[in-house]
This record gives structure tokens, sequence and C-alpha cells, in this order.
């Protein structure tokens, strides 16, 4: 018991966790052609996550329920300051720059946007109303206005869809969701035109990849032709051919799917859906028995998100879904996506490891 | 710890949300299994098409980089130039022992010991398939020896690159620049498309600032390969173009030779074409080697460049900001006749002016004093007196506006980057960056082209055209003409006029010239020592620009001060005065006097151009 107060892990999400982050260290070696000096990196991030994760773990969800307008309000700022003084890279401006380390404040609002909806939700009577709906829009859409402005697409949907499913939770009726549905249905063309040309290539590309093979297609089907030659048992561990080729683009990041399905084939796909289906599962329990309609609210949009993430990503590697930038979690190479994944994980663990700590 | 009513909305809430989250369960089931599903249906179900097309996915893109386009002055000297090297590459892959791998190539090319523990290096972090360098910047004999032996050693390739180079080093570096690898900061801000198969970009001078012309259009070789990635045949190619060459009008030998006259003075001589704007010589003294800079220099060598106290890396022609001293008389007197002073008034010059109501004394250069002199005098004479009265009456603003209608304190618009502004100072000036007011005395000051007043070598020299152009105000340039790659045609583009300096009467331009010329030709010019001998006419303006103040009443003693707070010796002219060719600014740091140090630098610049080098330089020139 008291190892648990100190150190109060989640066993069962502990292992799945290590099992992934092992898993991405193996498949990273390959994806960089072998590189031990990314290896390292990749695993002291992993590292700092874990210390991350521990001590987000710690804080009780009482403290998280006070700190939540901070943590909102402070990444709120940090995306504004983005805009104002952060560093562009590859065309889009979403670095802060903190001397030691640069750090990209969507991430916080990765958190921050299910938190505060949660928290607004719960201070009143469950299912929303018009004036509780009315504010949570705002709260999901200036944060994930200021990422599209940066601009971020993939990052922007997946702050917004977090929100979302709080709302979805939180009990919107269904007779809601369905005029929801409905508007954006009718906005849908609307929306078509403020998107940048080439997001609107990428989904052009989507229904026929081939149609512009050495353009916009080129990313889906060099990744669909790795994910189908794989196999059934793949072509084994760094010899996919399309991956060091250099055929498979961002093979590290975004495509690192690519280089698993040619080389574990769809034995490894199995697995490691099973690994993410299990770690989503456990944290919809952790939800599903968590003692207040806060940290319900909360571990399901957490669970929810991370499944999220990773159905964008493999159903953009295996040509089902536009190529928008969202990496494979805790797989892929990179270093503040990770923390914030595993600061997730933390809360999910707080709150269920704080539940037991409480007499009923 | 809640009342009853929230108890109940608690039980009713948790029973909400627990009904949907077996909702979204069962929806995540879903569409993992679809992913599932829609793995199955590409690696089974299609597996075989897929295999197929990975197996012929063997066509790649090879990028061809384009030459980059090569630099001449304006005899057609090469300035940069693209020079093949040479270099050992191996593929770890094909080679079953690397030591005698090693063993073999050291007795064809010289290895050092941090070259083989470079390559070792590589070994471990690098995957084997990648070729990687073992040697590079083979000698023509290491070259040779080793395409003789190359069939022999499996895994060893030699590689030929182009790599620029400076062949006259150091001497063009203010003017050219050069190029270095590109940065991560480059990185953000280019196309990466344009640049594939490319390692440099124009860092410097002219390779920065004329880089998208000198970079050419990369092409690409479409190629089949093996399963290894090896080439087996090119299937198709496009070829690179490669980029513009540029031909400035700068002239490399009188460049070299105008550094040569400024000696070991740290400084600057700025040479142009008044009619034209074209610039001729762009000198700034110190120089350093753009070299080594190519291939990235050493951090040790880079600090000890940068913390040089004669600051080499300061390109002062174009940078250097200096109080431009007496040679800044032609241009007030322009303005005061301009705002209808009379040219035969004359000025009392006891030695000394003062302010009424105050005791400063504001010393002329000539301590006993000019008697009276008038505009024509006091310029020949450079009567500082003179013109302290001059600028009082004018005050501040027609000072400074008369500097900015001359391109003083405001960007000339040259072809190169980072221009400063300098400064023709204003009241408002003052109150906005200082926040304190004008006083009379520093329009005084500024009145002999001291106090805040700062302009580079390069405004200057483009001032003097001006007045040697009668007004006309042209933009320096530095690149004469553009030739393309693909057409070899010449492009030249036509030299651009600015703003034109009016003058109610063409009397007062010919007045000031020939105030000017009367300075080195006059028999009381404060220069005439350097005008004895030539043969053509010239004009000029001496100036000494102070580096310390002097406390009242304490005498400027040379031989006492240090010599880095020497007065700064300045020097303005043209030549000839009837058809001007060329106007030349010079200034030598801590030199002293204008009309000791400058003015000769200024002379054998404009004889070296309109008469030919002296007669020893030419013999030499010859080699």
């Amino acid at each position: 018991m008291r190892l648990e107060r100190a150190f109060p892990a989640d066993v069962p999400l502990l292992l799945g966790l290590l099992t992934l982050g092992g898993f991405s260290l193996v498949l990273l070696y390959s994806a960089s052609n072998q590189d031990l000096g990314l290896l390292y990196r990749q695993i002291a991030r992993f590292l700092v996550a874990l210390v991350v994760m521990v001590l987000v773990a710690r804080i009780s969800p009482d403290r998280l329920t006070r700190w939540t307008p901070f943590i909102y309000a402070f990444g709120l700022a940090c995306l504004v300051l983005v805009l104002a003084v952060g560093i562009v890279g590859k065309g889009a401006q979403r670095w802060l720059d903190l001397g030691l380390v640069q750090f990209q404040p969507a991430e916080v609002m990765k958190l921050g946007v299910p938190l505060m909806v949660a928290w607004w939700l719960t201070r009143n009577t469950l299912p929303p109303g018009w004036y509780e709906l009315g504010v949570v829009v705002v709260m999901v859409g200036v944060p994930s206005g200021l990422v599209i402005v940066q601009p971020d697409l993939g990052t922007a949907l997946l702050i917004a869809a977090s929100g979302v499913v709080v709302i979805f939770l939180a009990g919107l009726t269904w007779r809601w969701i369905v005029a929801l549905g409905l508007c954006l249905a009718v906005s849908a063309p609307l929306l078509w035109t403020q998107l940048h040309e080439y997001q609107q290539r990428r989904i052009f590309t989507l229904f026929d990849p081939w149609s512009d093979p050495m353009g916009a297609g080129y990313h889906t089907i060099q990744s669909v032709i790795a994910v189908g030659s794989g196999g059934l048992a793949g072509k084994g561990w760094l010899n996919g051919s399309q991956s060091h080729l250099d055929f498979i683009p961002e093979r590290g990041t975004d495509f690192i799917f690519a280089v698993f399905a040619e080389e574990f084939g769809f034995y490894g796909g199995i697995f490691i859906m099973a690994l993410y289906v299990f770690l989503v599962g456990r944290g919809l329990y952790i939800s599903f028995y968590a003692q207040d309609t806060f940290s319900r609210l909360v571990a399901g949009s957490l669970s929810l998100t991370f499944f999220l993430y990773v159905f964008v990503n493999i159903g953009m590697v295996s040509g089902v879904l536009p190529v928008v930038g969202v990496p494979l979690p805790l797989v892929s190479y990179g270093g503040t996506s990770m923390v914030t994944l595993m600061a997730g994980f933390g809360i999910l663990m707080s709150i269920h490891s704080h539940k037991k700590l409480m007499p009923r | 710890m809640k009342n009853d009513f929230r108890l109940q909305d608690y039980l009713h809430d948790t029973k909400l949300i627990q009904s949907r989250l077996i909702v979204t369960s069962v929806i995540v089931l879903l569409l993992a299994g679809s992913l599932l599903w829609r793995l199955f249906e590409l690696q089974i179900v299609q597996n075989e098409r897929f295999n197929t097309l990975s197996q012929e996915n063997r066509i790649r893109y090879l990028p061809l980089a384009p030459a980059r386009g090569q630099i001449y002055d304006r005899n057609g000297i090469p300035l940069a130039q693209n020079l093949p090297v040479y270099a050992v590459e191996v593929q770890p892959e094909r080679v079953d022992d690397i030591e005698s791998l090693l063993n073999r190539v050291s007795q064809l090319v010289v290895l050092s010991s941090e070259e083989v523990e470079r390559f070792r290096e590589t070994l471990r972090t690098r995957p084997r398939f990648e070729t990687r360098v073992l040697k590079s910047g083979l000698s023509d004999e290491e070259v040779a020896r080793f395409a003789a032996n190359q069939p022999l050693i499996e895994g060893a390739e030699l590689s030929a690159r182009l790599q620029r180079h400076y062949p006259l080093g150091q001497e063009l570096v203010h003017v050219v620049g050069y190029v270095g690898r590109i940065s991560e900061n480059d990185l953000a801000r280019i196309d990466t498309a344009a640049y594939r198969g490319t390692d440099y970009i124009g860092k410097l001078g002219i390779e920065g600032r004329y880089e998208d012309v000198l970079l050419g259009k990369v092409g690409y070789k479409k190629v089949e390969t093996n399963a290894h990635g090896k080439i087996v045949r090119v299937l198709s190619s496009k070829k690179s173009v490669a980029g513009s060459d540029l031909h400035l009008s700068v002239d490399a030998n009188l460049q070299r030779a105008a550094r040569e006259y400024l000696g070991e003075f740290q400084g600057a001589v700025v040479a142009v074409e008044p009619s034209s704007g074209a610039i001729l010589a762009f000198v700034s003294n110190p120089v350093y080697d753009p070299n080594p800079f190519v291939e990235g220099i050493g951090s040790r060598d880079y600090q000890t460049l940068r913390q040089d106290p004669r600051r080499p890396l300061l390109n002062r022609a174009l940078n250097g900001r200096y109080a431009p001293g007496s040679t800044i008389k032609p241009i007030f007197a322009m303005a005061a006749l301009e705002h209808g002073r009379s040219p035969v008034k004359t000025t009392f010059c006891p030695g000394y002016f003062k302010l009424p109501g105050s005791s400063r004394r504001y010393r002329c250069w000539k301590r006993q004093g000019h008697g009276y002199m008038n505009l024509y005098n006091a310029i020949v004479q450079s009567c500082d007196v003179y013109f302290y009265q001059l600028a009082r009456t004018l005050g501040i603003e027609k000072l400074s506006d008369a500097m900015v209608r001359f391109g003083l304190g405001r960007q000339t618009g040259i072809d190169l980057t980072g221009e400063p502004s300098g400064l023709a100072p204003t009241p408002e000036w003052k109150r906005e960056v200082r926040g304190k007011p004008w006083y009379p005395g520093e329009t005084i000051s500024v009145g002999i082209g001291q106090g805040y007043t700062l302009v580079t070598p390069l405004q200057m020299a483009m001032a003097t055209a001006t007045l040697a152009n009668r007004g006309k105000r042209m933009q320096p340039k530095i690149v004469a003409y553009m030739r393309d790659a693909s057409t070899n045609q010449p492009q030249y583009e036509k030299p651009k006029m600015l703003d034109r300096v009016d003058a109610r009467s063409s009397d007062y331009f010919r007045l000031i010239i020939d105030a000017m010329t009367d300075v080195v030709h006059g028999r009381r010019g404060t220069a005439r020592r350097s005008g004895r001998g030539a043969t053509y006419r010239f004009a000029g303006k001496t100036g000494t620009a102070q580096v310390i103040g002097i406390a009242q009443g304490e005498s400027y003693d040379e031989q006492a001060i240090a010599k880095r707070f020497r007065d700064h010796a300045l020097f303005i002219s043209f030549a000839p005065v009837e058809d001007p060719k060329i106007a030349v600014a010079v200034i030598a740091e801590n030199g002293g006097g204008g009309s000791r140090t400058a003015a000769p630098i200024a002379r054998k610049v404009m004889d070296f151009y309109l008469v030919g080098p002296p007669e020893e330089e030419k013999t030499s020139d010859a080699t």
C-alpha cells in the first residue's frame, strides 16, 4: 500500500506502455537505418516521459480539478505566444524556444481541452444544455483555431476531437448528435474552401492516389505498397526493401507503421492492434469505475483520443484516411507528443490509484 | 461531502456516462476491427499485387545538382569558380575486410589518423550500405594513383564533385563573400526541392545577395536499382541548368592596388564610376581568406578572426560608420548657396568660434586663424570657423536635409545585403533615441562633420559621385551584367537613377567643384601636395575625424596619443574634373590627417585607374 502511494502506477497500463516503448525502439532501429544515436535520444525521451507520467500520477484528481483552469489558461497563453514569437519550421510556426528545449504548446492543449471541458460540464448537471454547450464550443474552438492558423490542421482536429469526446460522454442527447452531424455535412463545402491547397490535394488523392503517383499520391502509394507487400509474416526485421531503399517518406515519424507492417506482416499488425486496444480498454475500464464525474469524463476522453491517434495514423498509412501529420502514439520518433501522451496516462493512473486510497 | 441533490445527480451522471462508455467501447472495437480488415485486405488478399509492385519499385530519382554560376571581375578575371575535388568513398557493405582495405588505400593516398578515426566512427553510427567519405581533397597525384589501382580495391571508389574556390582569396572577400554548407537556419527559409543535391548556399556578399541567380536549376536522373539500391541502369534524365555567371564592375587589379596603398591602415577605399554608379573598387582592410568558410571553418580559427582587434570580419566599406569630418563641407556649402548665402560673404576666422552667451570655444584646425574667408576659400583651406558660422545660420534641420539629399545617412541601395543607413542627426532623432533635446552647440559640431553624424565609406563615395555628376544621383551597383548559362547572352540592367540633387543655379555646382579642384591644385589647397604632377585635373576634399574629444584648452599631440585614439584620415575626390570617370572615398582609421594620409592613397587609386598601373607593378602583373 505504501509503495502504491509513492509510486501510484497502474500495473497493467505500465506493462502495456513498456511493451509499446520497447517495441518502438526495435522498430526505430530499423526505420532509422540502425542509427544508434537516434535510438539513444528516443530512450532518453521515453525515460523522461515515464518520469513525467509518475509525477502526474501522484497528483490527486481533486487537485487536478483545481488546477484545470490554470493549465488551460497557460496553454492558451502559450498558443498566442507561439504565433507571436514562435520558431518557424517547415512552413509552420509551432515551436516555442525555451533555451534548453523547444516545446510545442499545442501539445499542452491535447490535455488542457478535455480537462477544461470536463471541469466545466461537471459544474452543472448532465446532460449539458444550450448554455453549457455554447461555452464548450468557445473552449474548444479558440485553441483549435489558434492551432489551425499555425497551420497544423491535424493537431487542431485532434484537439477539437478530444473536446467533442467529452461532450459525447457527458450525455449529449442523440437528437443533438444527429443535428450536429447534419450541420457538419452542410458546412463541409465551406470548410473545403478554407483548406490549404496541399490539404485539398491530399484528400483528392485519398480517393485515387494513382492519379498523381509522383506528386501528392506518392506518400500513400509507397506506404500502401510497403504494408501490402509485408504479407502474413512480413519480410523480417531490417529487411523491408520499401523502408530501406528510401521509398517511404518520414519513415521514422508519421509513417513508421508502414515500416512495421512491411517487416512484421499481418501477425505484427494483429499484435500491435491488440496492444493498443488493451491500453484503450484499460483506460475505459478506469473511466467506468472512476469515483467522480470529472475523473470519469477525463479518463474516458483521454483513452478515446489516444485511440483516435492510433486510428488516424494507421488509417493514413494504410490509405483509408488522408495524410495528416499525426504520429503513431508512443512508437514514432519525437519528443513533445510522447511526454503529453505519458502525462495523459499519468492522469489515468492517478484516477485509478487515488480511488483505491479513499474509503468508499 | 455532497448534498442529496448532488448525490442523486451523481448517480444519474454515472449511469449516463457509463452507458456512453459502453457505446464508445463498441465503436472502438469496430474501428480497430475495420483497420485490421484493411490490413488483411492489403497484406493477405492483395499481397501478391503489392509484392510485385514492391519488387518493381526500384525506380529512383537521383538529383543532378546544377553548377553554380561563376563570378568574374570587369576584365574577366575569375573571382569565384568551381573546382573539382576528389574523394575516396567506401561502401562497407561491399567490403569483406575493412582493415585490409584501409591498409591498401593508405598505400595509395595519405591517410591521417584523424581521417581513419572519423571513418571508423561512421562504421558504428551509419548503416552499412551507405557510402561514406574516407578521404577528401586528394592531390592530382593521389587521384592518378588511386584511379589506376581502383579495380583492385573492392568497395572503395573515387568520387568527384565541384567545390567553390576563390582564386584571389582574401582580396575580394568583402565584395564576393563566400558560400558555406546549408545550415538549419538556411533550411527554414529555402525551397528544399531547389537545393536537392546541393550542399552549399551563398552566405555573404555577392554570393549571398545573388543566390537565386547563381544557384541554377536542379535536374534529375531516373535510375533503376537492384534490391540493394545499387544503380543498374539509367532510364532517363533531365539535365540540370547551371546558374548564371556574374560579371562585376569591380576591377580586381584596382582593388588589389587600392588595398596595397592603404597598407597597414584599417579602413576602406570605395571607387565608383559616377556616370553609372558602377563600383570599381570596394576595399575594406583588413581582409580574411574566404576559402576555409566553404567547407566550414574550424571554431578555433573563427574565434581568432572574431576576436582579432583589427576586426577583419567587419566590411568597413559597407558597414563601417564614420564621422565624415571636413569632407562634408562641400555639401554644406552647396546647401548654404541653395538657401541664399552669398558666395562673396565673408566670415572672420580668428582661430576659434564662440556661440553668443557661451564661453566654449570651437576651434579651427589652424590655431592662428584664417582671417577673412569667403565660401570658396573656406573649402580650399577647410576653414572650420566659416562652417561653424554657416551651420549656425542654416540650423540643424537644413544641414541634415542636405546630407540626406546627397544620400548620406541613408541606404544607397547597393546590391549587397546588410547595408546600414548611418545617421544624419535631427532634433527629432535625438529626442526619440536619446530622449534629450538638441543643443545649439551640437549643430556647430555637425557643421564640420563631427557630432552625431555617421556615414559609411560607400555613402561618401556616392555623395562624391553626385557632386562629380553635378547633381545626378546614381544607385551603386557591383554586378555589371549576368550571363545566362542556357542562352549565353549577357543581360544588362540599366543603371538606376535616384532623386536628383537640384540646384537653383548650375553655377553653384561649378563653384563648389572649382573650390574642390583648388584643394588639390591650388596654391593654398589643403591637399596640394597630392595634386602635384597629376596628368589630369581632379577635385578633392580632405577630412580629419576626431576619435576622442579634446578638452577645452588642451592641444592634440599626435605622438602622445595611443594609436587607436588617433584621428581618422579621410579624403573624397573625383577625376577628371571636366568629365569624371572615377570618384573615390578613402578612410584610413587612425591615419592622422586627411591631407597627409588619405589624399595620397586616393591619388594613387585614380592614377592606377586613369593612367595605368605604376611601372614596377606592370612587370609583376605580367606573370
